[in-house]
């Protein structure tokens, strides 16, 4: 019972990761971003590449595939998303589902279509028994990481001078640039740090979500449920969110697997009824 | 006017003669050509299978010549990217415009069966390389199939836990056609046989963790569990099932070959040493035939291991180039198919032969158990279920 819990907890936490870029650019940024899924691929392709082609250990790719999808997503950023800020929802998402198609395709090309392997060191294989809950040691680690994300994420959105002006740049575009907030420098820096979670997402998700190129398409669904049962208010929102469908998700398919994956589904449908704007909504949108 | 109009018929006359002339060679030339209409999906997720088996017949021609019954065998291979409505359109064009003699390929189910009544309208012979549900072969009287069908390989793999003493199996299977079929040809069997499924699990195929599902067996505590999942999704739930700590419960995993998947097996990682599985082909088959087979396909392309998809290929040209022997080089799809039926060879994956009655493959499956030889992962057969016949079918006939 307690283990299935665990495993639930660290499923949404993973989904956490890999979302939480998407509720900053949709959320804060207002952009409909789904191609948010392409760059966690790209962060867990290399983690794959660094540590088959280069030997570079497990532990060490990962701030690699932060920055590296976090650079990937500067240059597009700077080069193609700045034109479709003030676009409708519409262009946004005809171009971002665009993107996410070249993605997977350049991907084939790169990499070949099939599933991708990462091997983790010994220290975060097998499990554990505490107080007679199984603990997966790399769940642990995915808990400890993800939980340490999120705590810093809202730190640095609710108290920090950046958070601030982001916050300010969101809601008013024309007076942040008139008070001499540098709006542009603002949003690229934000986006790359999202591209990077996701990034960051892909290469810690590779080990229990697997990895192809399909991965952007396959996953696009979980991203948008975190973020849209979550609100888009906050961090807190979509973390509860993935909490939520991980704990929801593994369980439903623990006590029912008849259901399979529809149990997820009905939550966000009750959610949305219930709170439209989903858990956390920001007053007076 | 009449005059003119003379010459110019004359003159045109003249044109179409100095025609026919050049196009004569050509025609001559044609009739000497059997023309093999390879469909694969070369893009896509299925891709991996376009690449084994199109390398695999391209290492056919280069192994065997490209002369097979006095006539010159061309391949034109044509990507359907795994969407049945291309492959169906692609078949058209191959009969239509190419003239093409022999349909083959077929990565997928839905895309041999999407092709069968073309081959049946056309009788243009179709070789299945790769599709493996059982059912394919009744969809045309000019379906040939050198690959297998999963309850082929599955019917054994039950029949092997209970001669190993497992009375207890969970199943667990991804929610798709193929996955189905296997659970129940393998529950069929097993509880035929006195065993036990305790339970029968279903993975949806997008689906974030086998966490939950394995922790139900964890739970159950089975003597074994079967698993057939997509081909690459076999490492994901091996690693999790060590994770588990299920393998030092006594826990025993095991499958068909689309688990240790000898295209993907070398990279899986040590975890998966000591899976068992039962199916026809690994590419450690101890003969010469396959040990020539492999080694020209490593030649060829460097880096790669053929797997049960490129013997399927290779297998499937080595039936046109016999049944072409045997109807010394006559193209006509009907006398093709019947040269097929009855055909036997050995080949890189052990002795086979077309079923006469239902133009099925019959094989060994063998058990194999994953080693670690010279530093490279390999499915090494220890025994062999010998002459296995699709066994939905043999069920079917004896009705």
């Amino acid at each position: 019972m307690l283990t299935i819990l665990f495993d639930g907890i660290s499923t949404g936490m993973l989904l956490f990761v890999l979302a939480c870029g998407l509720a900053v650019t949709l959320g804060l940024m207002n952009f409909v971003n789904l191609a948010h899924g392409a760059f966690a691929m790209v962060g867990g392709y290399v983690t794959v590449i660094a540590m088959q082609r280069f030997g570079v250990p497990f532990l060490a790719t990962l701030p690699l595939a932060f920055l590296i999808a976090a650079a990937i997503g500067l240059v597009l950023e700077r080069t193609l998303y700045v034109h479709l800020y003030g676009r409708s929802h519409l262009d946004q998402v005809m171009f971002s589902i665009g993107l996410v198609f070249m993605a997977m395709a350049g991907m084939d090309w790169f990499m070949g279509s099939s599933p991708q392997n990462v091997i983790l060191p010994e220290a975060l294989k097998g499990r554990f028994d505490f107080a007679g809950i199984g603990i997966g040691r790399y769940r642990l680690f995915l808990v400890v990481i993800c939980g340490i994300l999120a705590v810093a994420l809202q730190l640095t959105l609710s108290k920090t001078r950046f958070g601030s002006r982001l916050r300010a740049a969101v809601d008013d575009q024309r007076v942040a640039r008139g008070l001499g907030i540098r709006v542009q420098t603002i949003f690229a820096a934000t986006f790359a740090v999202g591209s990077g979670l996701a990034g960051l997402g892909g290469a810690l998700g590779a080990e229990i979500l697997g990895l192809d190129p399909s991965f952007p398409v396959k996953y696009m669904v979980f991203f948008l449920i975190v973020v849209t049962v979550g609100g888009t208010s906050s961090i807190v929102g979509p973390f509860l969110a993935a909490l939520m469908l991980g704990i929801a998700d593994v369980g439903s398919k623990y006590y029912v697997p008849e259901l399979g994956s529809f149990v997820i589904y009905a939550v966000m449908i009750a959610v949305l009824i219930v709170r439209p704007n989903g858990l956390f909504a920001r007053p007076g949108r | 006017m009449t005059f003119s109009k003379t010459t110019r018929r004359g003159a045109l006359t003249g044109i179409s003669v100095a025609a026919l002339a050049l196009i004569t060679p050509f025609a001559a030339y044609a009739e000497d050509v059997v023309k093999v209409g390879l469909i694969l999906p070369m893009t896509g997720p299925s891709a991996s299978t376009g690449r084994q088996i199109s390398q695999a017949v391209a290492l056919y021609q280069a192994m065997n010549g490209t002369k097979a019954g006095g006539k010159t065998v061309e391949v034109i291979v044509k990507d359907d990217t795994g969407v049945a409505d291309v492959t169906k359109r692609l078949a058209q064009e191959l009969i239509v415009n190419d003239k093409v003699s022999v349909l083959a390929g077929f990565g997928l189910t839905p895309l041999a069966l999407a092709t069968a009544p073309i081959s049946t309208q056309a009788k243009v012979p179709q070789v299945v390389m790769a599709a493996a549900t059982a059912t394919i072969t009744e969809a045309s009287p000019y379906i040939v199939r050198t690959s297998f069908t999963l309850p082929q390989a599955t019917v054994p793999a039950a029949d092997l836990a209970t001669k190993n003493g497992w009375k207890k199996v969970i199943t667990l299977v991804s929610d798709y056609g193929p996955g189905i079929d296997a659970e129940k040809a393998f529950g069929a069997q097993f509880t035929a046989n006195g065993g036990t499924v305790a339970a029968a699990l279903r993975v949806p195929l997008k689906n974030p963790d086998f966490a939950p599902f394995l922790q139900r067996v964890a739970d159950e505590k089975p003597d074994a569990l079967f698993v057939f999942v997509p081909s690459g999704f076999g490492a994901l739930v091996i690693k999790q099932f060590v994770e588990r700590g299920l393998d030092k419960s006594g826990v025993k995993l095991f499958g068909t070959g689309d688990l240790p998947d000898d295209d993907q097996l070398d990279g899986m990682g040590d975890v998966v040493i000591g899976l068992i599985s039962t199916h026809h082909y690994s590419a450690a088959h101890p003969s010469p035939e396959n040990k020539a087979f492999v080694d020209a396909y490593v030649k060829a392309n460097p880096g790669q291991r053929p797997n049960f998809m490129a013997v399927g290929g290779y297998d499937g040209m080595a039936a046109i180039y016999k049944a072409l022997e045997k109807t010394k080089g006559d193209a006509d799809g009907t006398k093709l198919v019947e040269a097929m039926k009855g055909l036997a060879w050995v080949s890189p994956r052990g002795p086979m032969s077309i079923d006469p009655e239902t133009r099925d493959v019959i094989q060994n499956i063998y058990v194999r158990k994953v080693e670690k030889v010279d530093g490279h992962l390999w499915n090494i057969e220890s025994e062999a279920f010998e002459k296995v016949k699709d066994p939905v079918k043999a069920a079917k006939m004896k009705k």
